[in-house]
C-alpha cells in the first residue's frame, strides 16, 4: 500500500530523513516511534502531500505521489495534534466542507453519521470554538475520515487528549484497523503505540532503527531498543543542531 | 467533484464565517468611513481642490481598507492549521487561491458599494459621468488590487510579520492600479468621452490578466515556501 524507496529530506543543513526504505501492506497498522528529530513528522508531512522529499520516491497503491499528488491525496487521511478545523463553523459545518473538498457524495448525510460514530451528533450546530480539546480532536478524527481513506496518518494524535477521551479514540483507531484501513502512526507513550500495532518501527537521526513487527515474542526486544534509542544518544537531537 | 464546484464551496465557506463573525468587513467598512471624515476635516469639501483630488481619497480610502481586509482573509486559514487541512486535500492548490481572490473582492465590493454613497455626499460631489462607467471602473481596478494582494497576503501569511509585510510588497506592485484606478475614476466622474481613458483602461485590463495567470501558475508553489 505504502513504498518508499531512498526517501531522503534536507532542511538547511540537515538531513532530516537519511534514505527511508519500507513497505507497508494494506490494512497493517504501524506505529512510529523516535526521539525528537528523528524524522517522524516529517514522514508523515511527505506522505499527506504537505511536504516534498528532496531525493527518493513514494508510492501509494502502486502511483508515485509526485506524478498525481492530487488524486493520491484522496487515498490519505490526516489526523495530526493540529484539528485543521475552523473555529467559526459548527461541527456538521466543517465536516460537510471538507467532505466537499473530498468530493464526497451526500457530505451532509455522512457528516451527521460520523459525528454519531464520534459522540458528538448532539454539538453538532455549535461552533468550534466553544469545544474542549478532546472534543476538537474527536471531531478532527471525523473530519481526517470523511472520505473513507485507505490510509490514516495519525501524527500523535493523542496529544492533549485526558484519559478518557484517550481511550474514545483508540477504539475509534481499532474500528478504523478492522476496516482494513492501512494507518501510520506517530506516538511517544510506549504502551499506548503498542497496543493497536502490527509493527513497530523507530527512527534516530532520519534512518530505520528498528522495524519489528509485533509479537508477544518481539516485544521485549522493541521495548529494549526503544528506552535505548528514545531515551539514548539519539534524544533531543533537534535540540542540539 | 469539479474544480469550479471546489471554488465555489471555499468561497461559501469564507462567507459563512464572515457574516458569522463579521471580523473583516465590520473593520474595513469602518477603516473606510473614517477616512472619509478624517479627508473631510482635513480638506475644505467644497473647494475645487479638494473636488480634483477626490478620486484619489476615494481610493485610498478603498485601497487601505482592502490592505486590512486581504490580510486577515489568510488569517483564518492559520487557525488549527486550517490551509495545511486544505493543503492535503484532493484540491488544486490554484483553487484555494481563486476562491480567495473571489470572496475578497466580494468583500470589498461589498466596503466600495457602502462606502462610495457617503463619500459622495460628504464631499456634495455630484458625478457628471454615467454609473455604468464607474461601476466597470470600480470592477477592474478592485479585481487588479485584489489579484494581486491575495497572492502576496499568502505569501506574507507564513512569515511572523504579515501584517507589516503585506502593504510594503503590495503597494510598490499595485502602483499601476493605483494611477489607472485615480484616473479613470476622474474621467467617468467627469463624464470624458472614452478615447480620453482609453490607455488607462488598457493599463488596468493587461495588469488583471497578468496578476490573474502568474499566480495561477506558481500558488501551489508558493503554499510550500
Amino acid at each position: 500500500m505504502i513504498v518508499l524507496r531512498g526517501l531522503r529530506k534536507r532542511l538547511g543543513a540537515r538531513d532530516v530523513l537519511a534514505g527511508i526504505d519500507l513497505e507497508v501492506p494494506r490494512g497493517q497498522f504501524v506505529t512510529i516511534f523516535g526521539p525528537n528529530g528523528a524524522g517522524k513528522t516529517t514522514l508523515l508531512r511527505i506522505l499527506s502531500g504537505l511536504m516534498r522529499p528532496s531525493g527518493g520516491d513514494v508510492y501509494l497503491g502502486g502511483a508515485r505521489l509526485e506524478d498525481d499528488s492530487v488524486a493520491l491525496r484522496a487515498m490519505v487521511g490526516v489526523v495530526s495534534h493540529h484539528t485543521y478545523l475552523y473555529d467559526d463553523l459548527t461541527a456538521l459545518e466543517n465536516l460537510v466542507f471538507y467532505g466537499k473538498m473530498y468530493g464526497v457524495k451526500d457530505a451532509p448525510e455522512r457528516a451527521r453519521r460520523l459525528l454519531e460514530e464520534v459522540g458528538l451528533s448532539v454539538f453538532a450546530h455549535d461552533p468550534v470554538r466553544t469545544f474542549s480539546r478532546g472534543m476538537q480532536q474527536k471531531l478532527a478524527i471525523a473530519r481526517a475520515v470523511i472520505h473513507e481513506p485507505e490510509v490514516l496518518l495519525a501524527d500523535e494524535p493523542y496529544t492533549g487528549l485526558d484519559r478518557r477521551a484517550g481511550e474514545v479514540l483508540t477504539g475509534l483507531l481499532r474500528r478504523f484497523k478492522e476496516r482494513g484501513v492501512t494507518i501510520l502512526m506517530v506516538n511517544h507513550d510506549f504502551d499506548q503505540g503498542v497496543a493497536l500495532a502490527d509493527r513497530v518501527i523507530i527512527l534516530a537521526g532520519g534512518r530505520v532503527a528498528l522495524d519489528e513487527l509485533v509479537t508477544s515474542e518481539s516485544l521485549r526486544l522493541i521495548r529494549e531498543r526503544y528506552e535505548e534509542l528514545v531515551g539514548g544518544k539519539y534524544a533531543g537531537v533537534d535540540q542540539k543542531q | 467533484m469539479s474544480f469550479l464546484s471546489k471554488v465555489l464551496a471555499l468561497v461559501e465557506k469564507d462567507f459563512r464565517a464572515e457574516f458569522r463573525t463579521k471580523e473583516m468587513l465590520s473593520v474595513m467598512l469602518i477603516f473606510a468611513l473614517l477616512v472619509v471624515v478624517i479627508f473631510g476635516f482635513a480638506f475644505n469639501p467644497t473647494s475645487q481642490v479638494t473636488r480634483k483630488i477626490f478620486p484619489g481619497i476615494l481610493w485610498v480610502a478603498f485601497f487601505f481598507a482592502g490592505v486590512l481586509g486581504l490580510n486577515h482573509s489568510f488569517t483564518r486559514e492559520r487557525y488549527n492549521q486550517a490551509l495545511h487541512g486544505l493543503m492535503i486535500a484532493p484540491v488544486d492548490r490554484s483553487a484555494l487561491y481563486f476562491s480567495k481572490v473571489l470572496s475578497n473582492m466580494a468583500f470589498m465590493l461589498i466596503v466600495e458599494l457602502v462606502a462610495t454613497p457617503v463619500f459622495l455626499v460628504f464631499f456634495d460631489y455630484s458625478p457628471a459621468g454615467r454609473l455604468p462607467g464607474l461601476v466597470s471602473v470600480v470592477l477592474l481596478a478592485t479585481f487588479g488590487f485584489v489579484a494581486v494582494g491575495t497572492f502576496l497576503a499568502a505569501l506574507a501569511a507564513n512569515t511572523r510579520t504579515s501584517q507589516i509585510l503585506l502593504p510594503i510588497l503590495l503597494f510598490p506592485v499595485v502602483v499601476p492600479v493605483v494611477i489607472a484606478a485615480v484616473q479613470l475614476t476622474a474621467a467617468t466622474l467627469a463624464g470624458s468621452s472614452t478615447a480620453s481613458f482609453a490607455a488607462w483602461l488598457r493599463v488596468l485590463v493587461v495588469y488583471d490578466i497578468i496578476f490573474l495567470v502568474v499566480p495561477f501558475l506558481l500558488f501551489d508553489y508558493l503554499l510550500e515556501v
